[in-house]
């Protein structure tokens, strides 16, 4: 059973709806008795690093996720979820999980790409350089493309924890592994065929990668 | 670097995928579901829907349809048409769609842009635009007046003023449907869509015109549109997406070409 971490951000239905046609078995649910029994966690969300956080603050989910990662479960940070993990964000200037240390950046207002500026927030399809030895990207065609949209994106302070990159004006980090843990900051449930191979590899993944 | 994204609309009338032409004459080409799990198999980046049922029975089998749309396709997508309330929002987000497009509803009351960005955020709130091309004057500087109520009433409104307006509130994304070229299939209007795409920040879907991948290829490039919006040349079958995005990467506009 895949636990889908509920804090009330954004549409998690649609992750759900992408492992029933994986014939995954989940729960969408803030209980974290629910989640512990649970053989993966997903975090998903979208909105704003504020009010995530207050909401995870409030249903005391910050420390239970901290303390899945220490328990070695897989988890799955998608979008908002991955953004939280971090030390901190600009968005509100809010204090996050800290769980992998480094921050979240909001796009510079001024980038450019081959003579024309770019808009904000990044949303579309867009590539990301996988590092090739996970197997949780394993078997994701190199000129694959993922459904992004987000106007803050994560700077790890640790770049070897990135585990893809995407360029968008700037190269910066669109996927992280450490140990049990894979965040993404595109979503999956949203990127046709290779996202749908992701969430299937993440649900096959028993969590113990090397690092 | 970002794809150009493809984006076929679906109108839906109780249920049915209909398609009309200049805001008239609608006729019944299908299943809406049927049709987007087709156009998602062949490479649709997006889809959009509008619906364009005008009874309360009507807008619940559209939430029905939304729903078994979700379940279909892994894709986003879109549902416009009729939309004034945040209640209505969550109603269409909950059943399984992405984003919420308003149109007529914001004209009339503009906070509903601000709300809906504060409730689902602003990735969700897309800003319908239907704009037709008048003489410039004191009131309308830009030469494109908004249009509400599938095309009927003129506003008085000022289309460039309109979009930076709706980015100021909250809007994330534009779709900007001329309708002096819906349903024609001569083509996008190029000077509108280069004009509002270069004067907001945020994502502009081009809307009305298209018949042939020239078409999508003009308002990509010289009318920098992020995305485009299809219907004829797709319903009909006159073309596929993929052979539209080949098309297009042929000529030099970055697209999605695995899925």
């Amino acid at each position: 059973m895949i636990g889908i971490v509920d804090y009330r951000a954004g549409n998690l239905t649609s992750v759900a709806r992408a492992l029933d046609s994986l014939h995954e078995p989940c729960i969408i649910t803030h209980d974290s008795k629910l989640l512990d029994s649970a053989s993966h966690i997903i975090f998903p969300g979208v909105g704003a690093a504020g009010t995530a956080m207050a909401n995870l603050r409030e249903s005391a989910l910050d420390g239970h996720l901290k303390r899945w990662v220490q328990e070695g479960k897989p988890i799955l940070g998608i979008c908002l979820g991955t953004q939280v993990i971090f030390d901190r964000s600009e968005e509100d200037d809010t204090p996050c999980l800290g769980i992998v240390p480094g921050e979240v950046k909001r796009f510079p207002a001024d980038l450019r790409e081959g003579g024309e500026r770019l808009k904000i927030p990044h949303m579309g399809w867009n590539r990301v350089s996988f590092r090739e030895d996970h197997p949780v990207f394993a078997g994701i065609p190199a000129e694959a493309e993922f459904y992004f949209v987000h106007s803050y994106y994560p700077a790890p302070a640790d770049t070897t924890r990135v585990a893809g990159w995407t360029d968008y004006g700037i190269r910066f980090c669109s996927a992280v592994a450490r140990g049990n843990l894979v965040a993404v900051q595109f979503h999956p449930e949203k990127s046709g065929r290779p996202g749908l191979t992701l969430l299937a590899n993440f649900c096959r993944w028993g969590g113990n990668n090397a690092q | 670097m970002l794809s150009k994204r493809i984006i076929p609309c679906l109108d839906v009338r109780d249920g049915r995928l209909t398609k009309g032409i200049k805001f008239k004459e609608n006729v019944d080409i299908g299943d809406p579901v049927e049709a987007a799990r087709e156009y998602y198999e062949q490479g649709a980046d997006e889809i959009v829907f509008y619906d364009i049922t005008a009874s309360s029975e009507g807008r619940t089998i559209m939430l029905d349809v939304v729903k078994r749309v979700a379940e279909t396709i892994f894709i986003p997508f879109s549902v416009g048409g009729g939309i004034g309330t945040v209640e209505e929002m969550r109603r269409v987000i909950l059943a399984g769609a992405e984003k919420v497009s308003v149109n007529s509803e914001a004209v009339k009351n503009p906070g509903i842009i601000a709300e809906g960005a504060r409730a689902f955020g602003s990735q969700c709130i897309v800003l319908g635009m239907d704009v037709k091309k008048v003489p410039a004057s004191k009131e309308i500087p830009s030469g494109y007046e908004m249009v509400i109520h599938g095309g009927r009433t003129f506003t008085g409104l000022d289309a460039l003023r309109w979009a930076k307006e709706a980015e100021r509130l909250g809007a994330g994304e534009i779709c900007l449907n001329s309708i002096d070229a819906d349903g024609t299939q001569d083509g996008y209007e190029i000077e509108l869509t280069a004009l509002i795409s270069s004067h907001v920040g945020i994502p502009v879907i081009a809307s009305g015109g298209a018949g042939k991948p020239e078409h999508l290829l003009d308002v990509l490039t010289r009318g920098k549109a992020d995305a485009a919006l299809i219907a004829s040349m797709v319903h009909y079958r006159t073309h596929t997406i993929s052979e539209i995005k080949n098309f297009l990467h042929d000529h030099g506009v970055k697209t999605r070409l695995q899925w």
